[in-house]
């Protein structure tokens, strides 16, 4: 996992194992920060959950003992001077709950990965689970590049998302936007 | 080559576990995620990475053993990860490319 669009991936799928229906994707960067939140309304974690998160050898699998998705991320963040930061609320504890996960990397860190291709993170997460609302928006401080799963979806109909035309056509959608504030 | 003889030919302060593993190759590595596809139950893994992940990329590849490179010091959260969770841990004041070295010539004898 070399590009933080990895890293972005990786956690998304996160929440999509969580059971979440609508999930936002949010890049933030300005001069100096390169900050990722993901927000879902999935089944959420306990406090003590939370707490155990950074430590590999807890993970919600029942494969294997270790998992590494947030303890790699929360590692990446920290060597390049960021942090990670996670909100939960758990479905035990209240009926709006979900998780926020946030990600903070320092831009011109000597050890900072590159962003890698957000376009193709999008669409692998949209043909992956076609019927979630993702809404992943990226914010630089020359524009922002939008998009809304729900809003395709009224205009759709019935149509999956996941169908080869859509995938195609919110490629070209994204890219149009990546040019306008290249 | 079983680690504890490499212990011994080498020298190696051997930090957590055991040194009854067997090894026949090495792969040395600092990024974490490649790791975890590259080390492999015969191979030793020679790294600078000291912390609790490292631990578990370990576990989760069988690694025969981890060789802390440059005199790095296992923290201490990852110390009791190895012991509980039964990894190899060694250490040598030496770089990776002298243990290289050094490693190839004993594995060749």
């Amino acid at each position: 996992m070399d590009e933080l669009s990895l890293y972005v991936l990786d956690i998304t799928m996160n929440s999509v194992r969580a059971g979440a229906t609508e999930i936002s994707v949010t890049l933030t960067q300005d001069d100096e920060y390169l900050t990722f939140s993901v927000t879902d309304n999935g089944c959420g974690m306990t406090k003590e959950q939370v707490e155990k998160l950074s430590n590999p050898f807890f993970t919600t699998r029942t494969t294997r003992k270790v998992g590494l998705g947030i303890p790699f991320l929360k590692m990446i963040a920290e060597m390049s001077g960021g942090d990670v930061k996670i909100e939960s609320v758990s479905e035990k504890e209240s009926e709006n709950h979900g998780t926020t996960t946030t990600a903070r990397f320092v831009l011109n860190h000597i050890d900072s990965l590159p962003l890698g291709d957000m376009v193709e993170t999008v669409k692998t997460l949209i043909q992956g689970a076609p019927d979630i609302n993702f809404i992943y928006k990226h914010k630089t401080p020359k524009g922002e590049v939008n998009l809304c799963c729900s809003d395709l979806k009224s205009v759709l109909g019935d149509i999956s998302l996941a169908e080869p035309e859509i995938i195609a056509w919110i490629d070209s959608y994204l890219k149009e936007q990546y040019e306008a504030i290249g | 080559m079983k680690i504890k003889d490499l212990c011994d030919a080498l020298s190696l302060e051997v930090v957590a576990g055991n040194t009854d593993n067997e090894f026949s190759n090495v792969y040395v590595g600092d990024f974490l995620s490649r790791a975890m596809t590259k080390v492999k139950p015969e191979k030793l893994w020679i790294t600078i990475m000291a912390n609790t992940n490292v631990i578990a990329v370990a576990s989760l590849t069988d690694a025969p053993a981890v060789l802390l490179a440059e005199g790095v010091k296992l923290q201490e959260e990852a110390l009791e990860a190895a012991k509980e969770n039964g990894i190899c841990v060694l250490s040598s004041n030496e770089d990776a490319y002298s243990l290289c070295l050094a490693i190839g010539k004993l594995l060749r004898e």
